[in-house]
Order: C-alpha cells, then structure tokens, then sequence
C-alpha cells in the first residue's frame, strides 16, 4: 500500500504489510515495527503496526512502550497515526539506556514486547483562530499532530520548532505542509533564527498581536521558558508534561505534577496542561529522581556492548547492515 | 468412626512450616512453607464436621468447608480439590491471602476454645496439591454463541471469565498492564504469593478457553460503548480495581523519596526492580524507609523495603495494633522480621534534605478517643507532641480511590467517590454491563472481588438468557462416588451434553 505523506528517502526501511500481529497475552509477536527512519544520530523514527491504537489516537495522546521482557515501561508521545496503514509512529532521541537501546535493537521486522495506549488525555483542539505551535528537542514530533489537528479545524497555525543545528532538521515538510508560517530556530544560526524557540515566539507575537493559544512541547527548561514568554501578553499557552512514569494508567501516582497548587497524575489528568499553573521546578526535581541508577544502567550496558563487540550506534552502521531498503537484513529475523 | 468432640480431638493446630526470619528478610522466597500431609491431616482431625457449618456461611464465596475437609481425611485429594474449586476458581491464592481470621476461621466453634481449624491452609494444601498434579476443573462445554468482554484481568474479572466461559461463551478479558493478574500480579509480593502460584491458576481459566489480551487500556483504545456497539460483545463486566494511590496533601509530598506503595510494589514486583540493572526499572530505595499506614499493603510495601536491603523500615499508623487493617499472620511476619511500629502516630511534614530529596518526617502523636462511625475508637493528636525523624524514603499505603479512565471516556453511572454505580445484582446504569470488585466496593479483598466477579456471571447469565447450570454443579455431599444421578462428577455439565 503505498504511504499518504510523502517521506524522505534517505535512510529509511519500510516493509511490505504484513497480517496484523494481535496483542494476546503470551507467547506473543509483539508489536511489529514496519518502518525506521532515522534524523540524526540522536534522533529516530519507529512506526509500529497497532490498527486498532492508529484508529483510535488523537492528537497529544501517548503510549507506553517496554522493549523486550525485561525492559522498562517508557511513555512516547503518539507523533503522528496512519489509520489506512495501522500504524503509530513514535520519534525516539536517544538519552539513556533504553532510548540508546532502542536506537541499537529496533529494526524493521522487528517487534517490541509491549504497546499499550492511547494514553492520556487527547490535547484539547478548541476553536482558536491563531495559534503557534512550538516544538523543542524530542518535542518537535510530538507537537506536530497537534499542529495538524489545529490546521485541520481551520486555524492559522505558525509553528516553531528548535533544533541545536541544522543537521538535526527533521520533519520540515510536515511542518511546512500544515503551518502557514515555519519559524526554524537553532542554537548556532545555522538555520533559520539564531538563538531559543521563545525567541522565534516573540517573533510571532510581534508579527501576530491576535494569537489566541500557543502549545509548547519540549524539555520542561523550554516549556517553562515560553510559558513565561506569553505570560506578560496573557495568552492561554498549553505544555505537554513527561514526568517519570510507570504504568500510565493511574496506579502508581509516579507521574504526578503540580497544576496551580493542586497534585495531577498527568498520565491520566493530562499530560496537557496550563503552563502557566505548571509547577516547572517541581517537574525539574522530580525528573531527576533516578539519576544514580540512570547513569549505572548506561554503564552497564555499555560495558555489555563493549563485551559483546557491539560497535556503538552510527547512523551508518543501520546503513551498513542493509538500512535502506531491505528489511530483514541486520534484524536477525529469518528472511 | 465415634462423633468427634472439642475433647478428642487434637487439642493444637498443626503448626506451619515458616522460613526463619532472619533468613527470610534477605530472600524473596516464600515466608509460609506450606503443610505436608501429615500436617494436613492433623489439622482435618480438628474439624467437628459440624450438622450446620458456621464456616460455610463465614466464606463469602460458600465454600463447603467441612465436605472438601472429609475429601482429604477419605485420602480422596482430587475431590477435595472438586469441591473447592467448585466455589473457589482460586483455591492456591485465596488460601494464601484470604483474611480467614476475619472469615470462616473466625466463625469456627472451635475457636471458641482452642484455636479454630486452619481453614486456609487446608485450602492452600489442596490448591497446591492440585498445581503439583496438574489437575484442573475443566468441564466440557458446547459453545453457545455469546460473545463477553471483561475488562481487568484481576481475580474479579478472572473469576466472572471462568463462569462464563463455563458456560460456554467465548470470553476475551483485557488487561491494561503487560501481565495478567491486578493485584495478585503487581501488588501482593512473591514471598507472600508466589508468581507460579498465579500462573498455574491463569492457566487454569486459559484452559477453558478465555483469552487475555494484555496491553490493553480499555476506555482509551476502545470504549465500554464501542464494545457493546461495535465489536459485537454481547455482555461485558468492568473488575478494574481501585488502583489510583491516595496521598495526604502534606507539604514535601512531592520530594524525590516520597512514592505510593502502589509504585513501590509495581517496579519490584511487576518490573522486577529488586534485579535492576539486569532488568531496566529501577528503585531508589531509602536506607530508612517509613511506611504511612498498617493494612496488608502498607505490610508487603515494608517487607519488600526489607528484602531489597533497607536498614530500617518503620510503620507509621495514627491508630493502634488492634485497628490494623492487615491479615493478623501478616503483621506477625512483619513484626518478626523487625520491622519497627509507631503506633498511634500521624505524619504531619516531609522535609527536605536541601537537594529536593526526604531527609526527615515531622510526626504527631496520637491518642485514642471516642469511637467514630466505624465503630473504631478514633484517634485524636496530642497537644505539642510533634516530634521529627529522619528518613530517606516515606511509602504512601493509606488507600486508593476509583481509576477515573473509564468514567472520563464513558456514560456509564459512577456514584458521588467514583465508583462504578450497580444494582444489587451488579448491573450497571449501562444495558448489558456489569461490574464488581474494588471498582464497585471500593478496595476489599480477593475473595470478595471473586465473588462479585461470579456473582455478575450469574446475572450476566441471566441477562443473556442462559440457562444457569449452578444446581448440578454443586458438589454431592451425600453421594460419595462423586456422582449425580448415575453420572460421575467430571462431566458434571452433562445439562449441556446434547444427545446427537
Ligand atoms: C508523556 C510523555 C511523552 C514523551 N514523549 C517522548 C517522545 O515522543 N520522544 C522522546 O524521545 N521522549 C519522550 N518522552 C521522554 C522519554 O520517556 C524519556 O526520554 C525516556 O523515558 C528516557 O529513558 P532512557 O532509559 O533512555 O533514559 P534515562 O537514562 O532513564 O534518562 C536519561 C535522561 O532523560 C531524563 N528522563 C528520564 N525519564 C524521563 C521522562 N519520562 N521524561 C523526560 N525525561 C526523562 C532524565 O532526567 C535523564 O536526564 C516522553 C515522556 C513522557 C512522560
Ligand atoms: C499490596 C496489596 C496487598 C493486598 N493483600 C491482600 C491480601 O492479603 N488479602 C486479600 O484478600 N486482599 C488483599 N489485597 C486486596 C486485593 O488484592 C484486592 O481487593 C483485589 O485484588 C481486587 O480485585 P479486582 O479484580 O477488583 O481488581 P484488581 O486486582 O485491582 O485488578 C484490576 C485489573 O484491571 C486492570 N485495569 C484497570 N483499568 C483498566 C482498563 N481501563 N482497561 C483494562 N484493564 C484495566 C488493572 O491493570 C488490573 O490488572 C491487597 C491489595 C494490595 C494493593
Ligand atoms: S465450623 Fe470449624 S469445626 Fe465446624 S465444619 Fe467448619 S471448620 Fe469444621
Ligand atoms: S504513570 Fe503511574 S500513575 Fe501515572
């Protein structure tokens, strides 16, 4: 079937469908990943089939996602759905063990032991007129459905998205096909503005007096930073909270935020919320919870890679073991 | 045989075989080893096989306590199994966890003078006996057509699946979490409950043919209505649990070092953090952990703070021992294993290290006062007793309230906490759905929950407009060749059996 969006060649694996692999219990496929496709060497793409997850996910949802039997439950925003292909796609930046993990393992052909979602409440897609949509870091996918979904209803829609060069650009066209304004910002002025997102914010606002909401999804540095930037203009300015999480259905109150005073899960009260109520630095804190033990699994794990003669990730090396194109090559799947 | 009196027989109980704790607090292994047969049968000796059985009544679920009590004395092990699991689809988990003092044990006339039969490890004998052989009640079944959803694969939702899928329906239970079990699974410890144990009985019902979906969030991927409207489910009932974690509204409650029993017990027991780095989900475990509350949950959280290698674990309860919660072997375990009480005392502030971590807890104490509506003497601060000590980690265990997820997705009737609204016979404001478990009740017990779990089946059966087989599958007490009208016991659905 071919693919609706069009989608940069480069480096990227697709497969042929395939029967739906079914999420029984035991013994289980797991949940197939159809396509990778990856943006820099930090950055990657992973689209899964889960008909049923692409029928039903809306804008600002996510899933929870455990690689292999003794993996770690991780939440990953929903960056975008294909509901003719049934598929989710989730972009991944390799921070830890299990993202750099994931970045090593997850090939075309391939599956994860768990998905589970929609998770989260959808993002609320009011009647707004002028919205900008901004996206930092690992936030830039996961704002896009929602720039999409605010496109769709008939907003003007000026989006800016941040990246530290211009090496680590994806998704332009996407972007570019649901905004009617693009603002690139960089940290080193080698695309687009110089400098933060909020600077690309005030641009906006400046050219804009009439901007009714601005959604901010990014490291929570970024968000409290822009929430601050449209505080002074009183603009309704919504973030998307990723606080350590483990179940994402509100059993172990792990994820909990403080929203103007008052204690949210936000794996089932958001994870949108006002960021002008959002406690940042309680979010930052928490965030840094597991420090020690975040920097033993890395170690470890590189350690077992080193073992194992594994060459730590490149680009390249998805290249050299048959990336583009082929889809069984370098997955250990029988083909 | 003479009539057994209080006087002949064994005078004391056939005591449990317990690991030794001080070995125990550094193993995950079983804590209660479990009787032999000898033991066993020591213990069926103690029962008076009463004309009116006080304990059956005391059994939520009715089993018959002093028939599957005969079966092991007549050496007839299977059929003591039959019976049990005539009533119980659990027999192995609720003879472990089961409140029995509070149940059938505490109704028991023995007690009156000695210490009652120990019902429960009768029952756990049997259940263990019947995983080790393999045996399993599974009747023949003609499929009928009808298609039900269930949603939580906890002993609720478990037990309603075995029901109906006796009954011939094609049954799928959906579990939001990447295991099968709630509770059994994720909250109660592997010292207390082991995780084979839990296999062998979901064995059992996917050997009726259930099916059990795991990741899946029903309400988010699919809602109750699309269920009943779209994918052709004829009946579906709701067992989802009570899981959401209270906490107090303290100030320092979001420090890092402050977590619900709930998380604690998930990353050990569902993600096996205990094993971290070999597994991915780790634990910050304090070096002096304090838990907030004194009911089994509060009990498992501070044992396994024990086993993961905390040096000292405190309990911190507002009322005394004698209003805990928790089964009374369990709080003895804990006591045993060193954990430290501070009864009658009520945190009022977390503090902070500096770096956003716990250091400290200020406390009040408390006394006792008049009692409240519960009928428990309510416990009332002490003027100027706060007092501070130092902590690294503080366990919420103080409750839970109802998981908003299906009420925010669907129009089914929650009463003013949030729990699912139903009618006695467990039907939902919703045609076709019911509902039972700690997601009616708000948090109970296992057995409870199976029984509502069953409970619903009948009604659910009703609903559908099947033939409810109840009569013929109750156990013959009179008949000992286990047999009904001429046909043996294990094709006791023969009501089904279509004469071709
Ligand atoms: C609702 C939600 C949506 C998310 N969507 C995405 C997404 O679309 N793409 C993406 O790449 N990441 C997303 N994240 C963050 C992602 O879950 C974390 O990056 C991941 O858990 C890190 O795991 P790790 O083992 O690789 O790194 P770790 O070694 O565990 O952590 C490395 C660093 O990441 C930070 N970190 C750890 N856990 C989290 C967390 N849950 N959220 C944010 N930072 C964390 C730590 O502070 C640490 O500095 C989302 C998080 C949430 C809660
Ligand atoms: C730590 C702890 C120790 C306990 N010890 C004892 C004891 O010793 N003895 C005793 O009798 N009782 C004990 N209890 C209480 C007992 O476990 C519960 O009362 C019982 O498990 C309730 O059963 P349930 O089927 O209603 O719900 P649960 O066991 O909570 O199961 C509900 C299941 O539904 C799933 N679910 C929730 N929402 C959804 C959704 N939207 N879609 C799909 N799936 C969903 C959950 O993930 C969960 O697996 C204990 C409880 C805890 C927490
Ligand atoms: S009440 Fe006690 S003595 Fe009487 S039948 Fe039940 S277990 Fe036996
Ligand atoms: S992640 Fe456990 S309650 Fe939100």
């Amino acid at each position: 079937m071919a693919r609706k969006s069009g989608k940069p060649k480069a480096k990227t694996e697709e497969q042929p469908e395939s029967p739906e692999p079914g999420h029984e219990a035991r013994g289980t496929p797991g949940f197939e990943i159809v396509a990778r496709e990856d943006f820099s060497d930090v950055t990657f793409l992973l689209e899964v089939r889960h008909p049923a997850m692409a029928k039903a996910a809306r804008p600002g949802q996510f899933v929870i996602v455990i690689t292999h039997e003794h993996g770690e439950r991780i939440p990953l925003t929903i960056a975008d759905f294909d509901r003719d292909r049934g598929t989710v796609t989730l972009v991944i930046q390799a921070v830890g063990k299990t993202t750099k993990e994931m970045q090593q393992i997850c090939r075309v052909g391939t599956a994860l032991h768990g998905v589970v979602g929609p998770m989260g409440l959808p993002s609320h897609i009011g009647d707004a007129k002028k919205v900008i949509c901004v996206g930092g870091g690992l936030g830039v996918a996961p704002v896009y459905p929602q720039a999409r979904a605010f496109k769709e209803g008939g907003a003007y829609v000026i989006g800016v998205v941040g990246f530290r060069n211009k090496d680590l650009v994806f998704w332009e066209d996407k972007f570019r096909a649901c905004c009617d304004e693009l603002i690139i910002c960089s940290d080193d002025g080698s695309v687009g503005i110089k400098g933060l997102v909020t600077k690309g914010i005030e641009a906006a606002i400046d050219k804009h007096p009439d901007i009714d909401e601005v959604v901010a999804i990014g490291p929570p540095v970024m968000m409290k930073a822009c929430a601050e930037a449209t505080r002074p203009h009183d603009i309704k300015t919504m973030v998307s909270l990723n606080p350590i999480m483990v179940d994402g259905t509100g059993m172990c109150g792990g994820c909990r935020v403080k929203v103007g005073g008052k204690v949210m899960f936000a794996c089932v009260d958001g994870p949108d919320f006002d960021g002008h109520d959002v406690d940042f630095d309680d979010l930052m804190n928490r965030l840094r919870r597991f420090v020690s033990e975040e920097k033993r699994a890395m170690e470890k794990w590189q350690e077992n890679c080193k073992r194992l003669n594994q060459e730590p990730y490149t680009p390249d090396t998805v290249a050299e073991r048959g990336g583009s194109g082929s889809a069984a090559a370098g997955t250990g799947r029988p083909s | 045989m003479p009539k057994k009196t209080i006087r002949t027989i064994p005078q004391n109980r056939a005591p449990m075989p317990v690991q030794d704790p001080a070995e125990r607090v550094e193993n995950f292994a079983e804590v209660a080893l479990g009787f032999g047969l000898e033991d066993a049968l020591i213990e069926c000796a103690r029962c008076l096989d009463c004309p009116a059985p006080a304990c059956v009544d005391g059994c939520p679920v009715g089993i018959d306590i002093p028939a599957f009590i005969m079966k092991i004395i007549d050496k007839d092990y299977h059929g003591a199994y039959e019976i049990l699991s005539e009533a119980n689809l659990l027999p192995a988990i609720c003879g472990r966890v089961c409140p029995q003092e509070d149940q059938c044990e505490g109704v028991c006339p023995v007690g009156d003078t000695l210490e009652p039969v120990a019902i429960g490890r009768l029952e756990r004998w049997v259940g263990d006996e019947a995983i080790e052989k393999g045996w399993s009640n599974v009747p023949y079944v003609e499929p009928n057509g009808f298609k039900i959803g269930i949603i939580g694969s906890g002993p609720a939702g478990m037990a309603c699946a075995a029901d109906m899928a006796k009954a011939g329906c094609d049954v799928t239970i959906y579990e939001a979490l990447h295991e099968p079990g709630g509770v059994l699974r994720y909250g109660i410890p592997e010292f207390r409950l082991p995780n084979d144990v839990v296999d062998a009985e979901i064995a059992n019902i996917l050997k009726l043919g259930v099916k059990i979906e795991c990741n899946t969030l029903v309400g988010r991927l699919f809602t109750i209505e699309q269920m009943r409207n779209e994918m052709g489910f004829d009946a579906v009932f709701i067992g989802t649990g009570a899981g959401y974690p209270k906490f107090m509204g303290i100030p320092g409650e979001s420090l890092n070092g402050v977590l619900s029993a709930n998380e604690l017990l998930t990353r050990c027991n569902l993600m096996n953090a205990g094993k971290f780095p070999n597994y991915d989900t780790p634990l910050d475990l304090g070096r002096r952990v304090s838990v907030i509350g004194s009911g089994n949950t509060a009990m498992d959280a501070m044992r396994v703070s024990l086993r993961l290698g905390a040096e000292k674990v405190y309990c911190v309860y507002r009322r005394t021992r004698d209003e805990s919660p928790a089964r009374l072997e369990e709080l003895h375990h804990a006591e045993e294993e060193g954990i430290e009480f501070h009864w009658l005392t009520a945190p009022v502030e977390i503090l902070d290290d500096g770096e956003g971590n716990v250091r400290a807890m200020r406390c009040l104490r408390m006394e006792l006062g008049e009692p409240d509506d519960s009928g428990r003497r309510r416990p009332i601060p002490i003027e100027g007793s706060e007092y501070e000590f130092e902590t690294d980690m503080v366990v919420y265990a103080i409750g839970t309230n109802a998981n908003p997820i299906l009420g925010q997705t669907s129009n089914i009737k929650l009463n003013k906490w949030g729990y699912i609204e139903t009618d006695e016979n467990l039907a939902s404001s919703l045609a076709g759905v019911f509902a039972g478990g700690d997601i009616v009740t708000g948090a109970a017990t296992v057995i409870l929950a199976m029984g509502a779990g069953r409970k619903a089946a009948r009604s659910m059966k009703a609903y559908l407009g099947i033939r409810d087989t109840a009569a013929v599958y109750l156990s013959e007490r009179s008949g000992s060749e286990g047999t009904l009208f001429g046909i043996p016991a294990a094709e006791r659905n023969f009501a089904r059996i279509r004469l071709a």
